[in-house]
């Protein structure tokens, strides 16, 4: 049994006060007018706190001021006909997102790595791998997350539904109203149909979640494997429903804030981050435990097998990253191409430097046999993996909901330390509430000795 | 090698071969080769052998492919002749790197494979008229061989092999040691 210390819970109340003051921070500083936002733009240091370099935040601004021109020419196919000053009043809602999406894109990244995890959890159990047992109680515990995760998701989905920001245009009827695409697409992007939808993702998911988990405890109990089979049976009923709202998911949550653009493979896209996000998690924390001695029956070829998959789904990320971006990049249709020009030009260091993060580092790092079974490798390509795939969901939501205005600064910092803060908190409850020895499992002899 | 005699021991379980293999070494005596009719787990490891190297040489085969690949394009589309082909910039490698990465992807997997593979064929010496270096044919089949170098010591080494298990000890005469 593994005890919540009161270290890790102090440190994770610690990082959610810092987090959820950055946010207070954005919200407090975004600016209330157009004559404010302006006013920010206008000034060198941007006023809003980047607790960095000045000098970065400076040739930010150049860059921004000259690029807004270009960016703005783009965006005029939003047909936002907000009145004479539309310059100003699409800074002033790019600002007024920055906090909002800083919050959204941590929320949904950490609630994204709880998925992935149940994600792999379900194939483990559906294909009856024999070495993966002995982490089963880890998974679990990630999972844990799933439901305050996405229910958080949820509530910022639907006060953007109340208009309480700018997140996803289309939820703007005055925005709607003058835009013949999104017209065509309402009968799919209206508030009622995609938070209802939303409620059936997150109930399926969390619903299996919950019957998985009873089914395994009580597994540790039972005299015979009943409760094993049941668990292969909704494993594998489960990881269809997930495919199929996984996908709709990227479509609601994530590209639909692109309302004008679409891609068919974006739903696989959107899973290979969240798969290798979860496994990498996966991998952190049960080192971390079996650095404290809680998991004497796993052994360094399970680290092997996790830096495998994490190593292998880096691959998959990135021929999917790849695929989707040349066969734009190739045809350059330029309803499409939008798309990545933006990215391109006002996100070009986090654009192509989660590609080091995401591809190269892991892929340079974890070929080597012997480098996946040293913790601190898997460990420094792990934080590396997962601090890339948050740069990927920024890179996602960022550029279409704050344009060129986007920073790293306190409000997005604040977001990610304000989940991460959360994320381990109630990971580590959720692991100390029950054994971390599957005991019960019938594969569990197998994957005690499992040796690669 | 001071002797042109060798033993061979004949097994017929490969759980035996390898409590055999472990016994005849914590003895000292120096195993020559060991013939099977398919891969036994772990029978690298009792035998003490060095780990293989090919992978190693798969990485560098497959930097070889990438560098052929993009020295090729680079000449070819951007150097030689940078023609405008359907508007694609060919101003400089980069610029029109996307289009390039399906070669640049596959020569280097090209190069990583097969040059692995002949690695592997020149190092294990296999070509397709060699001549079969099997001492005893039901070693394709399910049995199992040790071959020991003999150094004046057959009874000794006899009663050893008895104990792990050999099924069929027969002394050999070899007419010329390869090597």
């Amino acid at each position: 049994m593994y005890t919540f210390t009161n270290k890790l819970r102090n440190f994770s109340i610690i990082l959610m006060v810092v987090g959820f003051l950055g946010l207070v921070y954005g919200f407090i500083t975004s600016p209330d007018t157009v004559a404010e936002a302006q006013a920010m733009v206008a000034d060198a240091h941007h006023g809003e706190g980047h607790g960095t370099g000045h000098d970065g935040a400076a040739t930010h601004d150049a860059h921004g001021e000259t690029a807004h021109g270009e960016q703005h020419e783009a965006d005029a196919a939003h047909g936002e006909d907000h009145g004479e000053d539309h310059h100003g009043e699409h800074l002033l809602h790019q600002l007024q997102n920055k906090p909002w999406a800083a919050l959204y894109v941590a929320a949904f990244f950490f609630m994204m790595v709880a998925l992935g995890t149940l994600a792999f959890y379900a194939i483990n159990r559906a294909a009856q791998a024999g070495w993966s047992p002995a982490l089963f109680r880890v998974m679990e515990g990630i999972t844990g997350y799933l439901l305050p995760g996405a229910l958080i998701v949820f509530v910022i989905l639907a006060l953007s539904g109340m208009h309480y920001n700018h997140l996803f245009i289309w939820m703007d009827p005055e925005v709607v109203a003058h835009d013949k695409l999104i017209q065509g697409k309402v009968g799919f992007l209206n508030v009622p149909g995609f938070l209802f939808r939303a409620l059936i993702y997150i109930g399926g998911w969390t619903t299996y979640r919950y019957f998985s988990r009873k089914f395994s405890l009580a597994q540790d109990r039972a005299n015979d494997i009943s409760n094993h089979k049941k668990n292969f049976r909704i494993s594998a009923g489960f990881l269809v429903f997930y495919i199929v709202t996984e996908s709709m998911m990227s479509w609601d949550w994530v590209m639909s804030i692109d309302p004008h653009w679409f891609s068919t493979l974006f739903g696989w896209y959107v899973f290979a981050s969240m798969f290798v996000s979860g496994i990498t998690t996966i991998a952190l924390i049960t080192i971390y435990l079996k650095s404290k001695g809680y998991l004497e029956k796993v052994n360094d070829s399970h680290i092997h097998d996790l830096g495998k998959f994490m190593f292998g789904i880096s691959i998959f990320w990135t021929y999917l990253w790849f695929s989707q971006f040349m066969l734009i990049w190739y045809s350059n249709i330029p309803e499409e191409v939008t798309y990545f020009i933006t990215r391109i030009e006002d996100y070009n260091v986090p654009f192509f430097g989660m590609l080091v993060m995401n591809f190269i580092f892991p892929l340079l790092i974890l070929m080597n046999s012997d480098y996946k079974r040293l913790n601190y490798f898997i460990v420094m390509a792990g934080i590396v993996i997962l601090l890339g795939h948050y740069m990927d969901v920024f890179n996602m939501i960022m550029p279409s909901a704050v344009g060129d205005q986007w920073f790293i600064g306190v409000p997005e910092i604040g977001g990610f330390l304000f989940f991460f803060g959360l994320f381990i908190f109630v990971v580590f409850k959720e692991i100390s509430k029950a054994p971390l020895h599957a005991a019960g499992d019938p594969l569990m002899g197998e994957s005690e000795r499992f040796h690669y | 090698m001071s002797s042109n005699q060798v033993i061979h021991a004949l097994y017929d379980d490969d759980d035996t071969l390898l409590s055999a293999v472990k016994s005849i070494r914590e003895k000292k005596h120096h195993i020559e080769e060991v013939y099977t009719p398919f891969p036994v787990h772990g029978l690298d490891k009792a035998l003490g052998l060095a780990d293989t190297r090919i992978s190693i040489m798969a990485f560098i085969y497959g930097c070889i492919g990438f560098s052929v690949a993009v020295l090729m394009m680079n000449y070819i589309m951007i150097e030689d002749w940078p023609q405008n082909i359907g508007g694609k910039p060919s101003f400089s490698y980069l610029e029109n790197m996307p289009a390039f990465v399906p070669i640049m992807f596959e020569m280097t997997v090209f190069f990583a494979a097969h040059l692995m593979v002949i690695t592997f064929y020149l190092r294990s010496r296999l070509w397709p008229f060699k001549e079969a270096e099997n001492p005893n044919p039901l070693t394709t089949d399910d049995k199992f061989l040790v071959e020991i170098e003999l150094l004046d010591n057959e009874k000794e080494l006899n009663a050893l092999l008895k104990e792990t298990g050999a099924i069929d000890i027969t002394t050999i005469e070899k007419k010329s040691d390869h090597e």
